[in-house]
């Protein structure tokens, strides 16, 4: 245990590293990154104002405040890959990591976590300047403060197992693009990304319920903006602890199977 | 002695899909596909001692790299038994992987944008080198390969053969047992792939770590292996000491004759291989050469003269040219 710590610890010091390298190029990538938010924000603060101030429960100020913390739940949902996968494993570049006493799902954790701490820094200006434009409201209690804060590593964890495992398809078939963009497409639609869950038709509500992507976007935002019980709050986390462990689980036993097929092209 | 590396009748094959060029063949491809099956590694089988440094030689796609990875633990077999420091590698148990290391020339692990030595530090962790141990291996390894200008740049910034020098560096801190070293000094000048051999010599004599070497270089070979393994469309064609290759496999030698009049019609002494100015090369069979030599003596004016074993180089050029005549 301890030397996993050590390396976690090793590992981010050096993602941050190379991060502040790139922080200009970072600071772009998120401003990028911000502009989808603020085109749903704009659409649904304007339709919200022409139903007399509210649309399907949230004020132009919900809004507001759902899309805020959906930057910060955004970047902290950035995970290795199926594309990056792809090309570590067309590339024969997994066979450096694979050469380690260390599975390479650690590295990437820990890489992508290390990287999260610069991102949050990064994030505290775009986010203040896009409360000064949209003005969010928001009534938060430190229960939720709490939850927020494990939420969001959980979601960064769920996500990470699932493009993980979605990647490692790439053992077996390489260029698999077009499912990814199909994963992708469902998640956009069952996590809350593209509207907050409570929009949608009571059966794609039902049905997110029973998947994981509500878990990564909707449930930390909604720990926050929303108005959930204490008991919504934790459950929400058990939900999320939930689909880790199920992950980890498929993870590993996909990964013995995958890792077979691997062929250490290019290298 | 029990062997560091034991290899018995292993085979590694591929199956890849193949079809013919063109759009006809390309969609009869969907619905039809054919394979067909590649044997990288065909039946070979091998033991190296701990502390030998072998030479793996072969031409590209002899299999040379595949056994490399079978050894290391990245590929599956297809059959056969493989034995590192008695583990099965392709289980790839963190006890084997801490042991071993596998350098590829055109690969790289340090992080690009870093100095090296904060790269070194994540090394430490991965492997869970104690820190006085780690500490004292770097600096160690720095000071060998006179690195210490180098380490606080970024890798980006130093040359291919600065670069290769840090790799090995960082692949070397946990100080593994057992090294696969997969063409350590490709695109590297002379001095640097010098300097490299060095090193490695070093760190064999000084931790007798056993190494299995590939490379296209021979001075790689002649420099560190007593001993090579010569394999060839996945079979193994010799394993013996480098001096005994050139043995079996030249039935010539060389000639340097240095002449005053070095115009003069050689070729019924053998084959004229070149000529620079005064000093003519020729190549003689073996059983001919002393024959050769002192006609050459007691015919002709002869300011100097060299007899040399044909060029490693050759020799293996001409196995590999024998056994695709075999075949």
């Amino acid at each position: 245990m301890r030397r996993y710590i050590d390396f976690y610890l090793a590992s981010m010091k050096i993602s941050i590293l190379e991060q502040i390298q790139y922080s200009v190029a970072n600071y772009f990538y998120m401003i990028g990154m911000v502009t989808e938010p603020v085109i749903y924000l704009v659409v649904w603060t304007t339709i919200a104002k022409q139903q007399g101030g509210m649309a399907g429960g949230y004020t132009a100020g919900a809004f507001a405040a759902y899309y805020i913390i959906w930057t910060l739940v955004r970047n902290m949902n950035i995970v290795f890959t199926p594309y990056g996968w792809e090309w570590r494993i067309r590339e024969g570049r997994l066979s450096m990591e694979l050469m380690r006493p260390i599975h390479p799902i650690h590295g990437d954790v820990a890489f992508f976590a290390g990287w999260k701490f610069v991102v949050i820094l990064l994030w505290l200006p775009i986010a203040a300047i896009l409360s000064w434009i949209f003005k969010p409201t928001f009534e938060i209690r430190w229960m939720e403060v709490i939850v927020f804060f494990l939420a969001i590593w959980g979601a960064y964890l769920i996500r990470t197992m699932l493009l993980s495992l979605l990647g490692m398809i790439t053992f077996w078939t390489t260029r698999v693009s077009a499912i990814f963009e199909l994963y992708f497409g469902f998640e956009l639609i069952l996590s809350g990304r593209l509207v907050p869950m409570t929009l949608m038709p009571d059966w794609v509500q039902s049905l997110s319920n029973f998947l994981p992507f509500k878990w990564t976007f909707f449930f930390p935002i909604e720990a926050v903006v929303g108005n959930m019980t204490d008991a919504q709050l934790w459950s929400g986390i058990g939900m999320q602890v939930l689909w880790i462990a199920s992950g980890v689980l498929l993870l590993n036993l996909i990964w013995n199977f995958a890792v077979k097929q691997y062929s250490a092209v290019g290298g | 002695m029990t062997a560091a590396i034991s290899v018995s009748k292993l085979s590694k094959h591929y199956k890849v899909p193949e079809r013919e060029g063109g759009m006809k063949a390309a969609v009869a491809s969907l619905f039809n596909r054919k394979y067909r099956t590649v044997k990288a590694v065909d039946d070979i089988s091998f033991s190296i001692g701990p502390g030998e440094v072998v030479g793996f030689l072969g031409p590209n796609g002899a299999g040379k790299t595949t056994t490399l990875k079978v050894l290391s633990g990245l590929l599956h077999p297809t059959s056969g038994a493989v034995n590192v420091l008695g583990f099965e590698p392709y289980k790839r148990p963190h006890a084997y992987l801490r042991q071993v290391a596998l350098v590829m020339g055109n690969r790289n692990q340090l992080s690009w944008d870093l100095p090296a030595i904060d790269s070194f530090e994540l090394q430490r962790a991965i492997y869970g080198i104690p820190v006085p141990e780690f500490k004292s291996t770097r600096d160690d390894f720095i000071d060998l390969l006179d690195l210490k200008d180098l380490v606080n740049k970024p890798v980006r910034n130093l040359s291919l053969g600065e670069r290769m020098k840090m790799e090995i560096v960082g692949a070397l801190l946990h100080r593994p047992k057992v090294l696969f070293l997969d063409e350590p000094t490709i695109g590297l000048d002379v001095t640097m792939q010098r300097r490299i051999r060095t090193f490695i010599k070093e760190y064999n004599q000084r931790w007798g770590a056993t190494v299995l070497l590939t490379s296209h270089y021979m001075a790689d070979v002649e420099a560190l292996c007593k001993r090579v393994i010569v394999i060839h469309h996945g079979h193994s064609l010799f394993d013996g000491e480098l001096s005994k290759l050139v043995t079996q496999f030249s039935s010539y030698k060389t000639l340097g004759i240095t002449l005053p009049n070095p115009e003069i019609n050689l070729s019924r002494y053998g084959e004229v291989l070149s000529r620079d100015g005064a000093r003519v090369n020729l190549r003689v069979p073996k059983d001919k050469t002393s024959q050769v030599t002192a006609n050459l003596l007691s015919d002709l004016q002869v300011d100097d003269l060299t007899v040399e074993d044909t060029p490693i180089d050759d020799v293996i050029d001409s196995v590999f040219t024998s056994t695709e005549e075999l075949k």
